[in-house]
Protein backbone atom coordinates (compact mmCIF):
# COMPACT_ATOMS: atom_id res chain seq x y z
CA UNK A 1 0.00 0.00 0.00
CA UNK A 2 2.85 2.53 0.87
CA UNK A 3 4.28 1.51 -2.45
CA UNK A 4 1.68 2.09 -4.53
CA UNK A 5 0.85 5.68 -2.56
CA UNK A 6 4.33 6.76 -3.05
CA UNK A 7 4.47 5.30 -6.07
CA UNK A 8 1.51 7.28 -7.26
CA UNK A 9 2.07 10.37 -5.26
CA UNK A 10 5.43 10.71 -6.89
CA UNK A 11 3.74 10.52 -10.55
CA UNK A 12 4.01 14.56 -10.50
CA UNK A 13 7.20 14.72 -10.22
CA UNK A 14 7.40 11.74 -12.51
CA UNK A 15 6.18 13.65 -15.24
CA UNK A 16 7.95 17.20 -14.41
CA UNK A 17 11.08 14.92 -14.90
CA UNK A 18 10.09 13.04 -18.07
CA UNK A 19 9.30 15.94 -19.63
CA UNK A 20 11.67 17.79 -18.64
CA UNK A 21 14.36 15.28 -19.64
CA UNK A 22 12.85 15.01 -23.02
CA UNK A 23 12.88 18.85 -23.45
CA UNK A 24 16.91 19.12 -22.79
CA UNK A 25 18.11 18.83 -26.25
CA UNK A 26 15.84 22.08 -27.09
CA UNK A 27 17.01 23.51 -24.09
CA UNK A 28 20.36 23.21 -25.34
CA UNK A 29 20.12 25.26 -28.25
CA UNK A 30 17.49 27.52 -26.91
CA UNK A 31 17.11 29.62 -24.32
CA UNK A 32 14.22 29.65 -22.07
CA UNK A 33 13.42 32.96 -23.01
CA UNK A 34 14.17 32.65 -27.15
CA UNK A 35 11.35 29.82 -26.84
CA UNK A 36 9.21 31.71 -24.58
CA UNK A 37 9.59 35.21 -26.83
CA UNK A 38 10.28 34.31 -30.69
CA UNK A 39 7.04 34.24 -32.60
CA UNK A 40 8.44 32.37 -35.60
CA UNK A 41 7.79 28.83 -36.11
CA UNK A 42 9.26 26.68 -38.74
CA UNK A 43 10.18 23.27 -37.46
CA UNK A 44 11.73 22.75 -40.59
CA UNK A 45 14.24 25.13 -40.24
CA UNK A 46 14.83 24.91 -36.98
CA UNK A 47 13.04 27.86 -35.57
CA UNK A 48 10.82 26.82 -32.28
CA UNK A 49 9.10 30.68 -31.03
CA UNK A 50 6.15 29.27 -28.87
CA UNK A 51 4.55 33.10 -28.55
CA UNK A 52 1.69 32.62 -30.90
CA UNK A 53 0.62 29.48 -29.18
CA UNK A 54 0.91 31.27 -25.78
CA UNK A 55 -0.90 34.03 -26.65
CA UNK A 56 -3.33 31.91 -28.38
CA UNK A 57 -3.73 29.93 -25.24
CA UNK A 58 -4.43 33.26 -23.11
CA UNK A 59 -6.91 34.70 -25.27
CA UNK A 60 -9.15 31.39 -25.31
CA UNK A 61 -8.63 31.46 -21.78
CA UNK A 62 -9.09 34.96 -20.99
CA UNK A 63 -12.55 34.94 -23.06
CA UNK A 64 -13.67 31.66 -21.71
CA UNK A 65 -13.01 33.38 -18.10
CA UNK A 66 -14.83 36.70 -19.18
CA UNK A 67 -18.01 34.65 -20.46
CA UNK A 68 -18.01 32.11 -17.90
CA UNK A 69 -17.43 33.67 -14.24
CA UNK A 70 -19.95 36.03 -14.42
CA UNK A 71 -22.50 33.71 -15.25
CA UNK A 72 -21.50 30.85 -12.98
CA UNK A 73 -21.13 33.50 -10.00
CA UNK A 74 -24.63 34.44 -10.64
CA UNK A 75 -26.28 30.78 -11.27
CA UNK A 76 -24.78 29.35 -8.05
CA UNK A 77 -25.95 32.85 -6.02
CA UNK A 78 -29.48 32.17 -7.36
CA UNK A 79 -28.92 28.22 -6.58
CA UNK A 80 -28.13 28.92 -3.18
CA UNK A 81 -29.93 32.34 -2.09
CA UNK A 82 -33.23 32.12 -4.23
CA UNK A 83 -34.08 29.21 -5.73
CA UNK A 84 -36.82 27.01 -4.02
CA UNK A 85 -35.36 23.06 -2.91
CA UNK A 86 -37.55 21.69 -5.41
CA UNK A 87 -35.97 24.06 -8.31
CA UNK A 88 -32.41 23.23 -7.03
CA UNK A 89 -33.14 19.68 -7.00
CA UNK A 90 -33.80 19.84 -10.82
CA UNK A 91 -31.21 21.89 -12.05
CA UNK A 92 -28.14 21.22 -9.72
CA UNK A 93 -27.86 17.25 -11.55
CA UNK A 94 -28.26 19.01 -14.97
CA UNK A 95 -24.88 21.04 -14.18
CA UNK A 96 -23.35 17.47 -12.95
CA UNK A 97 -24.52 15.97 -16.38
CA UNK A 98 -22.75 19.17 -17.99
CA UNK A 99 -19.84 18.40 -16.28
CA UNK A 100 -19.76 14.52 -17.44
CA UNK A 101 -20.27 15.36 -21.04
CA UNK A 102 -16.72 14.67 -22.85
CA UNK A 103 -14.71 17.11 -24.52
CA UNK A 104 -14.78 15.85 -28.10
CA UNK A 105 -18.70 16.45 -27.87
CA UNK A 106 -18.17 20.01 -26.99
CA UNK A 107 -15.85 19.90 -29.74
CA UNK A 108 -18.54 18.74 -31.93
CA UNK A 109 -20.95 21.38 -30.85
CA UNK A 110 -18.91 23.69 -31.43
CA UNK A 111 -18.18 23.12 -34.94
CA UNK A 112 -22.15 22.20 -35.13
CA UNK A 113 -23.60 25.36 -33.39
CA UNK A 114 -20.92 27.84 -31.87
CA UNK A 115 -18.77 28.26 -35.40
CA UNK A 116 -21.90 28.84 -37.54
CA UNK A 117 -23.08 31.33 -35.21
CA UNK A 118 -20.20 33.13 -35.28
CA UNK A 119 -19.75 32.77 -38.95
CA UNK A 120 -23.38 34.29 -39.88
CA UNK A 121 -24.80 36.17 -36.56
CA UNK A 122 -22.09 37.28 -34.85
CA UNK A 123 -18.89 38.37 -36.73
CA UNK A 124 -20.72 40.04 -39.90
CA UNK A 125 -21.74 42.97 -37.26
CA UNK A 126 -18.07 43.86 -36.57
CA UNK A 127 -16.06 42.67 -39.61
CA UNK A 128 -16.12 41.87 -43.12
CA UNK A 129 -16.09 38.11 -43.15
CA UNK A 130 -15.26 35.08 -40.84
CA UNK A 131 -15.27 31.13 -40.85
CA UNK A 132 -16.48 31.22 -37.84
CA UNK A 133 -13.54 29.70 -36.76
CA UNK A 134 -11.44 31.68 -33.84
CA UNK A 135 -10.54 32.45 -30.73
CA UNK A 136 -13.66 33.56 -29.83
CA UNK A 137 -15.76 30.34 -30.45
CA UNK A 138 -12.91 28.34 -28.74
CA UNK A 139 -13.37 30.46 -25.84
CA UNK A 140 -17.23 30.12 -25.88
CA UNK A 141 -16.72 26.50 -26.18
CA UNK A 142 -14.58 26.68 -23.22
CA UNK A 143 -16.65 28.59 -20.88
CA UNK A 144 -19.54 26.64 -21.33
CA UNK A 145 -16.67 23.41 -20.21
CA UNK A 146 -15.86 25.59 -17.32
CA UNK A 147 -18.96 26.47 -16.16
CA UNK A 148 -19.78 23.16 -13.70
CA UNK A 149 -16.65 23.48 -12.22
CA UNK A 150 -17.10 27.32 -11.41
CA UNK A 151 -20.39 26.44 -10.12
CA UNK A 152 -20.04 23.21 -7.90
CA UNK A 153 -16.72 24.90 -6.09
CA UNK A 154 -19.05 28.42 -5.37
CA UNK A 155 -22.04 26.84 -4.64
CA UNK A 156 -20.06 24.83 -2.21
CA UNK A 157 -18.54 28.46 -0.83
CA UNK A 158 -22.14 30.09 -0.06
CA UNK A 159 -23.52 27.06 1.58
CA UNK A 160 -20.59 26.87 4.00
CA UNK A 161 -21.49 31.26 5.00
CA UNK A 162 -23.39 30.76 8.58
CA UNK A 163 -27.29 31.81 7.86
CA UNK A 164 -26.46 34.29 10.97
CA UNK A 165 -24.89 36.55 8.86
CA UNK A 166 -27.32 36.51 6.51
CA UNK A 167 -30.10 37.06 8.71
CA UNK A 168 -28.07 39.78 10.43
CA UNK A 169 -28.14 41.85 7.31
CA UNK A 170 -31.27 40.90 6.52
CA UNK A 171 -32.68 41.93 10.01
CA UNK A 172 -31.48 45.71 9.68
CA UNK A 173 -33.25 45.92 6.42
CA UNK A 174 -30.85 45.20 3.92
CA UNK A 175 -32.28 43.75 0.59
CA UNK A 176 -31.35 40.37 -0.29
CA UNK A 177 -29.45 42.17 -2.96
CA UNK A 178 -27.92 44.06 -0.65
CA UNK A 179 -27.34 40.94 1.37
CA UNK A 180 -25.74 39.70 -1.04
CA UNK A 181 -23.39 42.40 -2.49
CA UNK A 182 -22.64 43.80 0.74
CA UNK A 183 -22.02 40.54 2.93
CA UNK A 184 -22.20 37.28 0.81
CA UNK A 185 -19.81 38.09 -1.87
CA UNK A 186 -17.46 39.83 0.53
CA UNK A 187 -17.10 36.26 2.60
CA UNK A 188 -16.59 34.28 -0.32
CA UNK A 189 -14.40 36.37 -2.18
CA UNK A 190 -11.62 33.54 -1.29
CA UNK A 191 -13.28 30.74 -2.56
CA UNK A 192 -14.41 32.78 -5.69
CA UNK A 193 -10.79 33.23 -6.39
CA UNK A 194 -9.60 29.58 -5.82
CA UNK A 195 -12.72 28.57 -8.18
CA UNK A 196 -11.21 30.93 -10.82
CA UNK A 197 -7.67 30.22 -10.25
CA UNK A 198 -8.78 26.09 -10.64
CA UNK A 199 -10.67 26.97 -13.78
CA UNK A 200 -7.85 29.04 -16.08
CA UNK A 201 -5.93 25.82 -15.71
CA UNK A 202 -8.39 23.69 -16.43
CA UNK A 203 -8.84 26.32 -18.91
CA UNK A 204 -5.26 26.26 -20.46
CA UNK A 205 -4.85 22.44 -20.73
CA UNK A 206 -8.10 21.80 -22.52
CA UNK A 207 -6.88 19.90 -25.78
CA UNK A 208 -9.77 18.59 -27.77
CA UNK A 209 -12.42 21.18 -28.11
CA UNK A 210 -10.67 23.67 -28.33
CA UNK A 211 -8.38 21.95 -31.48
CA UNK A 212 -11.51 21.73 -33.30
CA UNK A 213 -12.88 25.17 -33.16
CA UNK A 214 -10.09 27.58 -32.81
CA UNK A 215 -8.82 27.36 -36.76
CA UNK A 216 -5.08 26.37 -35.71
CA UNK A 217 -2.92 29.32 -37.57
CA UNK A 218 0.66 30.04 -35.58
CA UNK A 219 -0.47 33.59 -35.55
CA UNK A 220 -0.39 35.95 -32.79
CA UNK A 221 -4.54 36.73 -32.68
CA UNK A 222 -5.40 40.56 -32.92
CA UNK A 223 -9.34 40.29 -32.82
CA UNK A 224 -11.47 37.82 -30.85
CA UNK A 225 -12.65 36.89 -34.79
CA UNK A 226 -9.19 36.23 -35.34
CA UNK A 227 -7.31 32.13 -35.72
CA UNK A 228 -5.58 31.02 -32.96
CA UNK A 229 -4.00 28.17 -31.77
CA UNK A 230 -3.61 26.99 -28.06
CA UNK A 231 -0.44 24.67 -27.11
CA UNK A 232 -2.72 21.94 -26.32
CA UNK A 233 -3.65 22.18 -29.71
CA UNK A 234 0.18 22.04 -30.93
CA UNK A 235 0.95 19.29 -29.17
CA UNK A 236 -1.97 17.00 -30.35
CA UNK A 237 -1.92 18.14 -34.07
CA UNK A 238 1.56 17.95 -34.94
CA UNK A 239 1.99 14.30 -33.04
CA UNK A 240 2.00 12.57 -36.37
CA UNK A 241 5.65 14.52 -37.82
CA UNK A 242 6.89 14.73 -34.90
CA UNK A 243 9.24 11.98 -35.25
CA UNK A 244 10.79 12.41 -38.75
CA UNK A 245 12.16 17.02 -38.02
CA UNK A 246 14.78 17.07 -35.54
CA UNK A 247 14.08 18.70 -32.59
CA UNK A 248 10.47 18.80 -33.00
CA UNK A 249 9.45 15.59 -30.97
CA UNK A 250 11.76 17.58 -28.11
CA UNK A 251 9.61 21.10 -28.43
CA UNK A 252 6.59 19.50 -28.43
CA UNK A 253 7.49 17.67 -25.02
CA UNK A 254 8.86 21.49 -24.01
CA UNK A 255 5.43 22.27 -24.98
CA UNK A 256 4.10 19.85 -22.77
CA UNK A 257 6.11 20.78 -19.88
CA UNK A 258 5.38 24.44 -20.13
CA UNK A 259 1.61 23.68 -19.56
CA UNK A 260 2.61 21.04 -16.93
CA UNK A 261 4.54 23.78 -14.94
CA UNK A 262 1.66 26.51 -15.39
CA UNK A 263 -1.09 24.19 -14.42
CA UNK A 264 1.21 22.61 -11.25
CA UNK A 265 0.92 26.22 -9.74
CA UNK A 266 -2.56 27.27 -10.59
CA UNK A 267 -3.53 24.33 -8.54
CA UNK A 268 -1.41 24.19 -5.45
CA UNK A 269 -2.80 27.56 -5.27
CA UNK A 270 -6.26 26.84 -5.74
CA UNK A 271 -6.34 24.06 -3.66
CA UNK A 272 -4.13 25.86 -1.28
CA UNK A 273 -6.95 28.35 -0.69
CA UNK A 274 -9.67 26.21 -0.82
CA UNK A 275 -7.86 23.87 2.11
CA UNK A 276 -7.37 27.16 4.45
CA UNK A 277 -10.87 27.54 3.56
CA UNK A 278 -12.10 24.03 5.37
CA UNK A 279 -9.96 24.42 7.85
CA UNK A 280 -11.15 28.01 8.85
CA UNK A 281 -14.56 26.91 8.67
CA UNK A 282 -13.88 23.55 10.62
CA UNK A 283 -12.16 25.22 13.68
CA UNK B 1 -36.77 52.90 -1.56
CA UNK B 2 -37.92 52.00 -5.25
CA UNK B 3 -34.15 51.98 -6.38
CA UNK B 4 -33.50 49.39 -4.21
CA UNK B 5 -36.57 47.84 -5.32
CA UNK B 6 -35.73 48.10 -8.76
CA UNK B 7 -32.04 47.26 -8.22
CA UNK B 8 -33.04 44.00 -6.65
CA UNK B 9 -35.72 42.99 -9.18
CA UNK B 10 -32.56 43.58 -12.06
CA UNK B 11 -30.09 41.60 -10.59
CA UNK B 12 -32.69 38.15 -9.34
CA UNK B 13 -33.32 38.55 -13.25
CA UNK B 14 -29.70 38.47 -14.32
CA UNK B 15 -29.41 35.31 -11.81
CA UNK B 16 -32.03 33.56 -13.27
CA UNK B 17 -31.12 34.53 -16.89
CA UNK B 18 -27.41 33.01 -16.25
CA UNK B 19 -29.11 30.09 -14.64
CA UNK B 20 -30.89 29.65 -17.41
CA UNK B 21 -28.28 30.20 -19.62
CA UNK B 22 -25.63 27.33 -17.81
CA UNK B 23 -28.38 24.80 -17.68
CA UNK B 24 -29.38 25.59 -21.04
CA UNK B 25 -26.53 24.87 -22.71
CA UNK B 26 -26.40 21.27 -21.27
CA UNK B 27 -29.83 21.03 -23.58
CA UNK B 28 -28.20 22.83 -26.61
CA UNK B 29 -25.52 20.51 -26.86
CA UNK B 30 -27.20 17.38 -26.00
CA UNK B 31 -30.13 18.92 -28.73
CA UNK B 32 -27.51 19.53 -31.46
CA UNK B 33 -26.35 16.08 -30.65
CA UNK B 34 -29.28 14.30 -30.88
CA UNK B 35 -30.31 16.28 -34.19
CA UNK B 36 -27.25 15.61 -36.04
CA UNK B 37 -26.56 12.07 -34.97
CA UNK B 38 -30.08 10.39 -35.30
CA UNK B 39 -30.65 10.63 -39.14
CA UNK B 40 -27.21 8.72 -39.40
CA UNK B 41 -28.10 5.63 -37.01
CA UNK B 42 -28.74 2.32 -37.73
CA UNK B 43 -28.17 -1.47 -36.75
CA UNK B 44 -25.58 -1.25 -38.81
CA UNK B 45 -23.06 1.15 -37.16
CA UNK B 46 -22.87 -0.50 -33.81
CA UNK B 47 -22.85 -4.06 -35.41
CA UNK B 48 -20.28 -3.51 -38.35
CA UNK B 49 -16.92 -2.32 -38.53
CA UNK B 50 -15.98 0.47 -41.00
CA UNK B 51 -15.63 -0.73 -44.92
CA UNK B 52 -13.25 0.21 -47.24
CA UNK B 53 -10.89 2.49 -45.46
CA UNK B 54 -11.69 4.62 -42.52
CA UNK B 55 -11.67 8.55 -43.93
CA UNK B 56 -13.42 7.50 -47.22
CA UNK B 57 -15.16 3.99 -47.09
CA UNK B 58 -18.81 4.46 -47.10
CA UNK B 59 -20.22 1.58 -45.28
CA UNK B 60 -20.15 -0.32 -42.15
CA UNK B 61 -20.25 1.35 -38.65
CA UNK B 62 -18.17 2.14 -35.57
CA UNK B 63 -17.82 -1.12 -33.77
CA UNK B 64 -14.33 -1.23 -33.70
CA UNK B 65 -14.70 2.37 -31.40
CA UNK B 66 -17.22 0.85 -29.63
CA UNK B 67 -14.92 -2.55 -28.66
CA UNK B 68 -12.03 -0.23 -28.82
CA UNK B 69 -13.53 2.51 -26.28
CA UNK B 70 -14.81 -0.46 -24.12
CA UNK B 71 -11.55 -2.26 -23.93
CA UNK B 72 -9.39 1.07 -23.36
CA UNK B 73 -12.29 2.54 -20.01
CA UNK B 74 -12.60 -0.95 -19.07
CA UNK B 75 -8.90 -2.09 -19.01
CA UNK B 76 -7.42 1.40 -17.49
CA UNK B 77 -10.90 1.38 -14.77
CA UNK B 78 -9.60 -1.97 -14.02
CA UNK B 79 -5.72 -1.50 -13.51
CA UNK B 80 -5.97 1.71 -11.58
CA UNK B 81 -8.82 0.50 -9.23
CA UNK B 82 -5.94 -2.45 -8.44
CA UNK B 83 -3.92 0.91 -7.42
CA UNK B 84 -6.38 2.96 -5.67
CA UNK B 85 -8.26 0.92 -3.06
CA UNK B 86 -4.87 -0.18 -1.06
CA UNK B 87 -3.97 4.00 -1.86
CA UNK B 88 -7.32 5.21 -0.65
CA UNK B 89 -7.00 2.83 2.54
CA UNK B 90 -3.39 3.98 3.24
CA UNK B 91 -5.07 7.26 3.34
CA UNK B 92 -7.40 6.69 5.60
CA UNK B 93 -6.06 3.74 7.94
CA UNK B 94 -2.52 3.85 8.23
CA UNK B 95 -1.68 7.51 8.58
CA UNK B 96 -4.19 8.51 10.92
CA UNK B 97 -3.31 11.32 13.76
CA UNK B 98 -0.54 12.74 11.19
CA UNK B 99 -3.09 14.95 9.36
CA UNK B 100 -0.49 16.72 7.50
CA UNK B 101 0.83 13.92 5.77
CA UNK B 102 -2.02 12.83 4.73
CA UNK B 103 -3.49 15.87 3.17
CA UNK B 104 -0.12 16.29 1.62
CA UNK B 105 -1.13 13.33 -0.14
CA UNK B 106 -4.54 14.29 -1.23
CA UNK B 107 -3.56 17.98 -2.55
CA UNK B 108 -0.83 15.76 -4.44
CA UNK B 109 -3.84 13.43 -5.68
CA UNK B 110 -5.77 16.82 -6.16
CA UNK B 111 -3.21 17.97 -8.19
CA UNK B 112 -3.13 15.20 -10.66
CA UNK B 113 -6.44 15.25 -11.19
CA UNK B 114 -5.89 19.10 -12.21
CA UNK B 115 -3.22 18.43 -14.79
CA UNK B 116 -4.92 17.93 -18.10
CA UNK B 117 -5.22 14.46 -20.42
CA UNK B 118 -2.72 16.03 -23.16
CA UNK B 119 -0.17 15.72 -20.61
CA UNK B 120 -0.79 12.04 -19.62
CA UNK B 121 -1.57 11.36 -23.14
CA UNK B 122 2.52 13.23 -23.60
CA UNK B 123 3.59 11.39 -20.02
CA UNK B 124 2.23 7.81 -21.53
CA UNK B 125 4.10 8.15 -25.08
CA UNK B 126 7.16 8.81 -23.68
CA UNK B 127 6.23 5.63 -21.17
CA UNK B 128 5.87 3.44 -24.34
CA UNK B 129 9.02 4.91 -26.27
CA UNK B 130 11.31 4.14 -23.34
CA UNK B 131 9.76 0.26 -22.73
CA UNK B 132 9.26 0.17 -26.58
CA UNK B 133 5.95 -0.38 -27.09
CA UNK B 134 4.58 0.97 -29.98
CA UNK B 135 0.75 2.99 -30.06
CA UNK B 136 -1.83 -0.01 -29.54
CA UNK B 137 -4.35 -0.95 -26.88
CA UNK B 138 -2.00 -1.22 -24.00
CA UNK B 139 -0.48 1.64 -24.17
CA UNK B 140 -3.67 3.73 -24.55
CA UNK B 141 -4.70 1.41 -21.05
CA UNK B 142 -1.48 2.96 -19.87
CA UNK B 143 -2.28 6.15 -20.54
CA UNK B 144 -5.82 6.42 -19.57
CA UNK B 145 -5.00 4.44 -16.43
CA UNK B 146 -2.65 7.35 -14.88
CA UNK B 147 -5.00 9.76 -16.13
CA UNK B 148 -8.40 7.72 -14.03
CA UNK B 149 -5.79 6.89 -10.51
CA UNK B 150 -6.66 10.66 -9.42
CA UNK B 151 -10.55 10.11 -10.23
CA UNK B 152 -10.97 6.97 -8.38
CA UNK B 153 -8.62 7.76 -5.20
CA UNK B 154 -10.36 10.98 -4.78
CA UNK B 155 -13.80 9.64 -4.95
CA UNK B 156 -12.55 6.58 -2.80
CA UNK B 157 -11.05 8.93 -0.60
CA UNK B 158 -14.05 10.94 -0.21
CA UNK B 159 -16.55 7.72 0.78
CA UNK B 160 -14.12 6.50 3.37
CA UNK B 161 -14.13 9.85 5.24
CA UNK B 162 -17.49 9.12 5.42
CA UNK B 163 -17.65 5.80 7.65
CA UNK B 164 -18.01 6.65 10.79
CA UNK B 165 -14.67 6.40 12.75
CA UNK B 166 -16.33 4.86 15.30
CA UNK B 167 -16.81 1.61 12.91
CA UNK B 168 -12.91 1.15 12.35
CA UNK B 169 -12.10 2.02 16.10
CA UNK B 170 -14.46 -0.71 17.17
CA UNK B 171 -13.02 -3.57 14.84
CA UNK B 172 -9.25 -2.52 16.14
CA UNK B 173 -10.15 -2.80 19.62
CA UNK B 174 -11.72 -6.35 19.46
CA UNK B 175 -8.16 -7.33 18.09
CA UNK B 176 -8.58 -6.79 14.53
CA UNK B 177 -5.45 -5.73 11.77
CA UNK B 178 -5.55 -2.69 10.41
CA UNK B 179 -6.12 -4.71 7.27
CA UNK B 180 -9.38 -6.73 8.60
CA UNK B 181 -10.53 -3.34 9.36
CA UNK B 182 -9.94 -1.89 6.42
CA UNK B 183 -11.83 -5.01 5.16
CA UNK B 184 -14.92 -3.99 7.48
CA UNK B 185 -14.90 -0.71 5.98
CA UNK B 186 -14.27 -1.98 2.11
CA UNK B 187 -17.67 -3.90 2.81
CA UNK B 188 -19.06 -0.66 4.09
CA UNK B 189 -18.27 1.63 1.18
CA UNK B 190 -19.39 -1.06 -1.88
CA UNK B 191 -21.56 1.80 -3.35
CA UNK B 192 -19.23 3.98 -2.96
CA UNK B 193 -16.40 2.12 -5.04
CA UNK B 194 -19.22 1.33 -7.79
CA UNK B 195 -19.43 5.25 -7.62
CA UNK B 196 -16.15 5.26 -8.11
CA UNK B 197 -15.97 2.89 -11.17
CA UNK B 198 -18.64 4.98 -13.10
CA UNK B 199 -16.99 8.09 -12.97
CA UNK B 200 -13.51 6.55 -14.02
CA UNK B 201 -15.22 4.48 -16.36
CA UNK B 202 -17.08 7.42 -18.11
CA UNK B 203 -13.77 10.10 -17.99
CA UNK B 204 -11.74 7.21 -19.58
CA UNK B 205 -14.15 6.42 -22.25
CA UNK B 206 -14.63 9.86 -23.50
CA UNK B 207 -11.68 10.96 -23.25
CA UNK B 208 -9.41 11.68 -26.14
CA UNK B 209 -5.50 13.76 -25.91
CA UNK B 210 -4.69 11.12 -23.68
CA UNK B 211 -5.17 8.27 -26.14
CA UNK B 212 -4.49 10.37 -28.99
CA UNK B 213 -1.00 9.31 -28.72
CA UNK B 214 -0.47 5.92 -27.29
CA UNK B 215 -4.04 4.19 -28.88
CA UNK B 216 -3.35 4.66 -32.26
CA UNK B 217 -6.18 3.80 -34.28
CA UNK B 218 -7.53 1.19 -36.69
CA UNK B 219 -10.37 0.06 -38.46
CA UNK B 220 -10.41 -3.80 -36.95
CA UNK B 221 -10.95 -4.51 -33.57
CA UNK B 222 -7.94 -5.19 -31.75
CA UNK B 223 -7.52 -8.93 -30.95
CA UNK B 224 -4.48 -8.43 -28.69
CA UNK B 225 -2.86 -5.94 -26.41
CA UNK B 226 -0.15 -5.20 -29.03
CA UNK B 227 -2.50 -4.15 -31.61
CA UNK B 228 -3.77 -0.23 -32.26
CA UNK B 229 -7.46 0.25 -31.58
CA UNK B 230 -9.88 3.14 -32.32
CA UNK B 231 -12.12 4.57 -29.62
CA UNK B 232 -15.49 5.90 -30.09
CA UNK B 233 -14.17 10.11 -29.11
CA UNK B 234 -11.25 8.95 -31.93
CA UNK B 235 -13.61 7.81 -34.26
CA UNK B 236 -15.34 11.13 -33.95
CA UNK B 237 -12.26 13.22 -33.81
CA UNK B 238 -11.08 11.76 -37.18
CA UNK B 239 -13.97 11.41 -39.31
CA UNK B 240 -15.86 15.08 -38.56
CA UNK B 241 -13.20 16.21 -41.10
CA UNK B 242 -14.04 13.81 -44.03
CA UNK B 243 -14.95 15.13 -47.21
CA UNK B 244 -17.34 11.78 -47.49
CA UNK B 245 -20.82 12.77 -46.00
CA UNK B 246 -21.09 9.37 -44.59
CA UNK B 247 -18.06 9.66 -43.04
CA UNK B 248 -19.15 12.63 -41.27
CA UNK B 249 -22.23 10.61 -40.51
CA UNK B 250 -20.20 8.22 -38.66
CA UNK B 251 -18.71 10.66 -36.71
CA UNK B 252 -22.37 12.26 -35.57
CA UNK B 253 -23.18 8.70 -35.19
CA UNK B 254 -20.84 8.24 -32.95
CA UNK B 255 -20.84 11.48 -31.24
CA UNK B 256 -24.74 10.46 -30.37
CA UNK B 257 -23.87 6.74 -29.09
CA UNK B 258 -21.05 8.56 -26.61
CA UNK B 259 -23.12 10.86 -25.13
CA UNK B 260 -26.04 8.49 -24.67
CA UNK B 261 -23.65 6.10 -22.62
CA UNK B 262 -21.46 9.08 -21.03
CA UNK B 263 -24.99 10.59 -20.01
CA UNK B 264 -27.00 7.35 -18.56
CA UNK B 265 -22.94 6.47 -16.44
CA UNK B 266 -23.27 9.92 -15.18
CA UNK B 267 -26.96 9.35 -14.20
CA UNK B 268 -26.17 6.52 -12.75
CA UNK B 269 -22.96 7.72 -10.80
CA UNK B 270 -25.73 10.64 -9.52
CA UNK B 271 -28.21 7.93 -8.05
CA UNK B 272 -25.64 6.36 -6.51
CA UNK B 273 -24.30 8.89 -4.57
CA UNK B 274 -27.48 10.23 -3.65
CA UNK B 275 -28.57 6.69 -2.11
CA UNK B 276 -25.13 6.70 -0.38
CA UNK B 277 -25.93 9.24 1.22
CA UNK B 278 -28.72 8.57 2.28
CA UNK B 279 -27.69 5.53 4.33
CA UNK B 280 -24.93 7.31 5.98
CA UNK B 281 -25.11 7.85 9.55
Amino acid sequence: MLVFTLASVSLVFVIGIGLYYRSIPILNKLSWFDLLTKSAWKPMKGLFGFYPFIMGTLWVTAIAIIIALPLSIFTSLYLVEYAHAKIKRVLIPFVNLLSGIPPVIYGVWGVLFIVPLIQEHIAPHFIEFSTGYSVLAGGIVLAVMIFPLIVSIITEVLTTIPQDLKDASLSIGATKWETIKKVIIRKATPGIIAATVLAISRAFGETIAVLMVCGNNAVVPHSVFDTGYPLPALIANNYGEMMSIPLYDSALMFAALLLFIIILLFNIISRVILARLERNLTT
Amino acid sequence: MIKRKIEELFFKVLMILATIIVTGSFFLIVGTIFSKGVPYMNLDMITKIPGGGFYIGKEGGVLNAIIGSLYIAGGATILGLIISIPVAIYINMYIDGKKFKSNLIRLAFDVLFGIPSIVYGAFGFLIMVYFGIRASLLGGIIAVTLLVIPILVRTLDEVIRTVPGELRDAALSLGATRWEAAKVILRQIRPGIFTAILLSFGRGIGDVASVLFTAGFSDNIPTSLHEPAATLPLAIFFQLGSPVEEVQGRAYASALILTIVVLIITVLAELLIKKFSKHKI
